[in-house]
């Protein structure tokens, strides 16, 4: 008897626990390979040599020390909202409105510093923002979770709406707030005053930036791994059932880590405005929102990742400002570079998931037997 | 009078784009596949078919607007379904997170066609201002016996071909979900591909062919944007940006089906131009005002999560790759 059964050419079978090193190593080389494939793309649009190209780069990054300031502060930035982000996705709520939580945290924080600039001591002032950022925040995400939570509103959606609103909330105060009368912008509040901005710690402008994120980056990175919260949160992540099974309120857990999360998303609105542009408009979040979902899903919501990628993206960013005013280019290149980086990083998390098994060049003959 | 008129041309003006893109979206998420790409689509699209007739204007010393037109179209509709290749291949073979891959597409859609659109703007010198007036105006040619005809020649009959088309286009795909044997299958893919795959329905290649088909008539959507909307110019204003995650939030206002997405592109397009045509807003009350689309589709995701009405929700396995062998 003929045994009819083909064998796939490939087979794919799920594989557990590659060693971390390992799976570093994929996504190193992924990311090596999306370079290459970014550096033929450079060579065809500007006819330059791509290592000189990625050189310049680099200077572009840290070429000096105010660029090395600034290339940190933004990765900061980055890095405070995928902080945010973290134990939202790490429960699988998709919250795509970090966007909008960074926006009204900044509208708080603006609203502080124009309304009590003059009148409040500058210490006491940083803490009023503060506090006040973390709650708009917090009250920005903590809308979709209730709706989440009661009714099961699709909370990808319902977030990313929620942006808008969030935007066009900014244009409003930006209408009511300009200065000067017809500028269409906000300008930098409190310029001789400098009352709310950050003051400089160690002579450094954005030290105070680098401090508070980084305390953040640390708490969040206890909070997940060894509180009873953070257990909670991957419990639910995993599974509803086994989360109710085991007593936990998948709502009430919903609730709280929204609010945790949107009050991380609101300080980053703070920390922008009060510590890096002293001003807000409708770009103060910039697409970081969106951003920083993918650097908290690659980092596997491992905070300390997240310092990595930060850094990763913000480097791509500043080096390909530089390319594009060295060459005469649109600055946009840095999305496109970034855009092909990303879909090579996702697509490296394929092989580290799965294994392929590819026929065996006698199984033919085996089948035969 | 003459107000009501130019409201209704403003409003189908702007529905068309995201009609679009939210049958196109339709059509993908009827796959299972939920596709947070729209807006890096439509930029492909947009940009790419404004190449195509750059490069074919600037040749020609004497352009044909038919060739015009075919030519940006069939690019258009090539880079938009090379974007949903993209796309697939990552969720469906390689069975990365859709969610964060669709942000992804809409990065790399964005920063090219505001790179190569920057680019463009440049290479046109000048004014610095890229314009393909023949083919812009082959997109927004129409019947001047119709449109001439008063109040309503004005309303209904004023716009280029590509409004019509995307009623059409919308149209069959309402009757291809709900009356096509081919269109079930589809459905069956996104409700439970297991037991789609178990009746012998070949998922991957369902997935695949509507995920590219539905970016492909996306992607018309950013061309509609580039050639009607704007008049064959391009500006790095982040609008297509906008306007394609209004698509996405139509999707769900639409519940899902085309035919409801025609009437509520429109509704969009008024809610979204009406404050232009209230009287005595300041400034800032203005941009209160701009907030009704998105108000209005956060009311109706509420509805219909209360109303939990079966033939009102999305596909079943939206948002989730499908791995034969997992049970």
């Amino acid at each position: 008897m003929q045994n009819k059964t083909k064998e796939p050419f490939v087979r794919l079978a799920k594989r557990d626990g590659m060693p971390t090193l390992k799976a570093w190593g994929i996504r190193l080389v992924s990311i090596v390979a999306a370079l290459i494939v970014c550096a033929f793309i450079i060579y065809a649009i500007v006819k330059l040599n791509p290592l000189k190209v990625y050189v310049s780069m680099f200077e572009g990054a840290f070429g000096t020390g105010k660029r090395t300031w600034v290339t940190i502060r933004d990765a900061m930035m980055l890095l405070c909202i995928g902080v945010g982000l973290a134990p939202a996705f790490k429960m699988k709520f998709w919250n795509i409105g970090a966007e909008g939580q960074i926006l009204v945290g900044g509208i708080a924080t603006a609203a502080c510093m124009i309304y009590a600039g003059d009148s409040i001591p500058t210490g006491a002032l940083l803490i009023l923002m503060a506090v006040v950022s973390i709650v708009a925040g917090a009250l920005w995400g903590l809308v979709p979770a209730l709706f989440k939570s009661k009714w099961d509103t699709n909370e990808t959606l319902f977030t990313l709406m929620m942006n808008y609103v969030a935007i066009q909330l900014t244009s409003y105060f930006v209408a009511l707030w300009e200065n000067p009368y017809g500028s269409n912008s906000v300008g930098i509040i409190n310029q001789m005053s400098r009352a709310g901005w950050f003051p400089e710690v160690f002579g450094q402008a954005y030290a105070l930036n680098v401090i508070l994120v980084m305390a953040l980056t640390i708490g969040m990175f206890i909070y997940l791994r060894y509180t009873k919260h953070g257990y909670e949160i991957t419990v639910v992540g995993d599974s509803h059932n086994t989360a109710r099974y085991a007593g936990i309120s998948v709502s009430k857990v919903y609730i709280r880590t929204m609010l945790v999360s949107g009050a991380v998303c609101g300080l980053a609105g703070f920390i922008a405005v009060s510590g890096a542009s002293h001003t807000i408009s409708t770009s103060t979040a910039g697409g970081r929102g969106f951003t920083a979902i993918i650097v908290a899903w690659l980092a596997k919501f491992n905070t300390f990742v997240m310092i990595l990628i930060s850094f990763l993206l913000v480097f791509l960013e500043k080096g390909a400002i530089q390319i594009a005013s060295q060459y005469n280019l649109s600055d946009y290149a840095s999305e496109m570079i970034m855009g092909i980086i990303l879909f090579f990083i996702l697509g490296s998390e394929f092989f580290i998931n799965y294994r392929l098994i590819f026929r065996k060049k006698g199984a033919k003959e085996d089948a035969a037997k | 009078m003459t107000q009501l008129v130019s409201l209704i041309q403003a409003a189908v003006v702007f529905g068309t784009v995201i009609l679009f893109g939210a049958t196109g979206e339709i059509i993908t998420e009827k796959s299972g596949n939920l596709n947070l790409g729209v807006p890096g689509i439509m930029y492909l699209g947009g940009i790419v078919g404004l190449m195509g007739a750059f490069a074919y204007e600037s040749m020609a010393t004497d352009p044909i607007p038919a060739v015009c037109l075919i030519i940006s179209m069939v690019c258009a509709l090539a880079a938009a379904a090379l974007g949903g290749l993209i796309y697939s291949f990552l969720t469906i073979t390689l069975r990365a997170n859709q969610n964060v891959t669709g942000l992804t597409l809409t990065i790399f859609g964005s920063g090219f066609a505001n790179f190569f659109g920057g680019s463009l703007n440049k290479l046109a010198g000048g004014v610095g201002q890229i314009s393909v007036a023949t083919t812009s105006s082959a997109f927004r040619a129409n019947i001047p016996a119709l449109a001439e005809m008063g109040f309503i020649g004005k309303a209904l009959f004023s716009y280029g071909f590509m409004v019509y088309l995307a009623i059409i286009i919308a149209i069959a795909c309402q009757y291809f979900l709900n009356k096509s044997r081919v269109g079930l299958n589809l459905r069956a893919v996104g409700e439970n591909p297991a037991t789609a795959d178990a009746a012998g329905i070949n998922v991957i290649k369902y997935k695949y062919l509507a995920t590219c088909g539905g970016a492909a008539i996306t992607g018309l959507g950013g061309l509609y944007y580039v050639m009607d909307y704007i008049k064959g110019t391009w500006a790095n204003d982040g609008s297509i940006e906008k306007l394609g995650w209004l698509a996405v939030a139509l999707v769900i206002f639409a519940t899902w089906k085309p035919k409801n997405a025609i009437w509520g592109s429109y509704l969009f397009g008024v809610l979204f131009w009406l404050y232009f045509y209230i009287p005595d807003l300041t400034r800032s009350s203005q941009e209160i005002f701009k907030m009704l689309p998105y108000l209005v589709t956060i009311a109706v995701l509420i509805i219909v999560s209360l109303r939990k009405k079966k033939e009102n929700q999305g596909p079943t396995a939206l948002g989730l790759s499908y791995f034969r062998e997992e049970r």
